[in-house]
């Protein structure tokens, strides 16, 4: 299992675009991607999870990944928070 | 059974034809016990994919008309239709509590719309719960088999009548189908009827009733002029709607004629400004605008708009139209133009490491010569109805022309062997090619006109993929490679005594516009709202003075801002 924090910069938090690619991003894998926010835990493959957490400016967020392609997953996720200037 | 709704005249016209309601049905849900599980979760799933269809139809619509940003939303709903987690819930209380799909399903979104009423500090979410109410509706739409209109599904010329009509029904607007608006809500300056008019069609808004009124395939007339809509309408009042809506296009032909006094520069020298179009949808813009020319129709839609190559017969229709609408001006109908980077999905084509290098335009038409043959023989037979210029696109050597020219000359003659009618037809080539720049007078000794094609031209010659954000910036009209380029092909055109023109984004260009007015460019052609502008502009120069401009900025300049400074040194006040 993968364990990862991050912060979001991004002034609109996780809005709808950057959202479908972080689930698209987390579709591709077998791993179980989670995403947690305070004391919720979501599905990373669930756009519906997802957006229901709201996830705004300064914002600080753990990613799980726990499955065979758990490290790929991760550095995929990670890509897209980066590409999509939601957190450095 | 006649009746006559009145509302605000939003949009000129008069059209006749069949009402398609754009009116949500009332969905009621009912939960019922079943036996069938299986049956059950299978309609679940059958349900979500139909949905799926759907959308992907809109968001294709979406992305053509807007692009793919604006085409997002969809992107979204696709993602919503396929999250495991709102599947795996609907399937567990199917399951667990033997209900009907639908039934589970309202269940489930009723929890997770609570989830996100506890998020108002957030304003993405008021429009997430849009869009997850968006894809439940339609697929409980297909689970109640209720069919769920949208503009973007309709396949046939019908008069929509709606509430009101939105900027996100716009989006998925197919305007060949579409003859008319009425909508209950609106006033002359509502969206609806800015909407309608930017595109041409005749519309009624503020009705009031008309959705209540009227009913899917009813008969009616709607006067845009007026702001009436005659429901089922006799015989007479049919056939006197009919005149009416010959008269109008006639006068408006008529109009666009008689106000043509063409493009002359400020010391004499006549241009031609000419029109880009995509689809016939453009012409009444074109018309408006009084276009000299259609200096390049597309005739990528009528093949990238359908799931099989187009028929002979269809293509045929739509030349004609076009070219009856635009006679005694000529046509340039550019043949197809696909592969490489917009590959047509019922043309098994392999994937390339660089499309646009690869297997695309003439190269896609020599190569599938039974496409280009049927695409000749429409062209051919449609020129009987104006004046037609045949252009093939991205010819790079001599034998590809010499090929092209021998097939359509082979169609022709069997053509003239069946004694089929045909007009006076020019042949000509689009230069995008720097080989083909570069071998111009060689080129103008074969071809009856160019067209100087600078989007692809640019790209070729800077080396820069113009779908690639990281190499936008070598996209540089006003390099002095690229005039040293269009003022060779401009020259050689020159040489030979045939025409030269230009169809890409630079022909309308302010900066761009002075150099090839004082090179010689004969025509001009761009999308028909910079018409206006750039015959104006055209009437403020002088084309002999712009040729000292033409030899400093071909003979001195290093780069393109040095070529825009010398520009606008010498003519001041050029983008003001």
């Amino acid at each position: 299992m993968e364990k990862r924090e991050f912060h979001i910069t991004a002034e609109t938090g996780i809005h709808a675009r950057p959202a479908t690619l972080l689930v698209q991003a987390a579709s591709k894998f077998n791993s179980e991607v989670s995403l947690q926010y305070q004391d919720k835990s979501v599905n990373l493959k669930s756009i519906m999870g997802v957006m229901s957490l709201g996830v705004g400016q300064n914002a600080d967020i753990t990613i799980t990944t726990d499955g065979d392609d758990e490290a790929d997953a991760m550095t995929a996720v990670a890509e897209t928070l980066k590409k999509e200037g939601l957190s450095d | 059974m006649r009746a006559m709704l009145k509302g605000i005249a939003a949009s000129d016209g008069i059209v006749c034809g069949q009402v398609y309601r754009l009116v949500d049905p009332q969905l009621t849900v009912q939960q019922r016990a079943i036996t069938n599980l299986d049956y059950e979760l299978n309609r679940f799933h059958r349900a979500l994919e139909a949905a799926v269809s759907d959308v992907e139809t809109i968001k294709t619509r979406a992305t053509k008309n807007l692009g793919a940003d604006s085409a997002q939303v969809f992107s979204t709903h696709i993602d919503l239709l396929q999250d495991p987690e709102l599947i795996t819930a609907v399937e567990q209380r199917i399951r667990q509590q033997r209900i009907n799909a639908e039934a589970a399903l309202t269940a489930v979104v009723r929890v997770r719309e609570a989830a996100f009423k506890g998020l108002t500090d957030n304003p993405y979410i008021q429009e997430r719960l849009t869009d997850l109410r968006a894809v439940t509706k339609r697929v409980t739409a297909h689970l109640l088999q209720v069919s769920l209109p949208d503009l973007a599904l309709i396949n046939q010329p019908v008069i929509v009548v709606t509430h009101d009509l939105i900027p996100r029904n716009a989006v998925a607007i197919n305007p060949h189908n579409i003859l008319g608006f009425v909508t209950d809500l609106g006033g002359r300056t509502s969206h609806s009827s800015i909407l309608a008019r930017s595109m041409a069609i005749p519309a009624v808004v503020g009705t009031q009733h008309a959705t209540e009124r009227l009913a899917n395939g009813d008969m009616v007339i709607l006067n845009g002029t007026r702001g009436q809509v005659v429901v089922a309408p006799d015989a007479d009042e049919l056939a006197t709607a009919q005149a009416a809506m010959h008269e109008r296009a006639a006068n408006l032909k008529h109009l666009s004629q008689s106000q043509h006094h063409g493009t002359v520069s400020k010391d004499g020298v006549g241009v031609t400004v000419a029109a880009n179009i995509g689809t016939v949808n453009d012409l009444p813009g074109v018309l408006q605008h009084d276009a000299e020319a259609v200096g390049l129709m597309r005739t990528e839609f009528l093949y990238m708009d359908a799931n099989r190559l187009p028929s002979e017969d269809q293509q045929f229709a739509t030349y004609q139209r076009v070219l009856a609408a635009m006679a005694p001006r000529p046509v340039v109908i550019r043949t197809l133009d696909v592969g490489g980077d917009k590959p047509l999905p019922y043309l098994q084509s392999k994937p390339e490491t660089n499309p646009f290098m690869g297997t695309r335009a003439i190269r896609q038409s020599l190569t599938h010569q039974q496409i280009f043959r049927s695409q000749l023989r429409a062209l051919l037979r449609a020129s009987a109805f104006g004046k037609l210029r045949i252009m093939f696109p991205m010819i790079t050597t001599l034998d590809e022309f010499r090929q092209a020219k021998a097939i359509y000359d082979d169609e022709r003659s069997k053509l003239t062997v069946a004694q089929v009618p045909l007009g006076e037809i020019k042949i000509g080539m689009m230069v995008e090619v720097p080989a083909a720049a570069l071998l111009a007078d060689r080129f103008a000794q074969e071809v009856d006109f160019m067209s100087i094609g600078t989007n692809d031209l640019i790209g070729y010659t800077m080396a820069a993929d113009r779908t690639n954000q990281d190499v936008a910036y070598l996209y540089q009209p006003y390099h002095p490679a690229i005039l040293r380029l269009v003022n060779r092909v401009i020259a050689a055109a020159y040489g030979a005594g045939i025409p030269v023109a230009m169809c890409g984004e630079m022909a309308g260009d302010p900066i761009a516009v002075p150099l090839l007015l004082g090179m010689g460019l004969d025509e001009f052609s761009m999308s028909a709202g910079a018409i206006a502008k750039t015959r104006r502009l055209i009437g403020q120069l002088s084309a002999h003075d712009l040729q000292g401009l033409v030899e400093t900025t071909l003979n001195q300049a290093s780069t393109s801002q040095e070529v825009i400074t010398m520009v606008q040194a010498a003519v001041p006040g050029l983008l003001t």
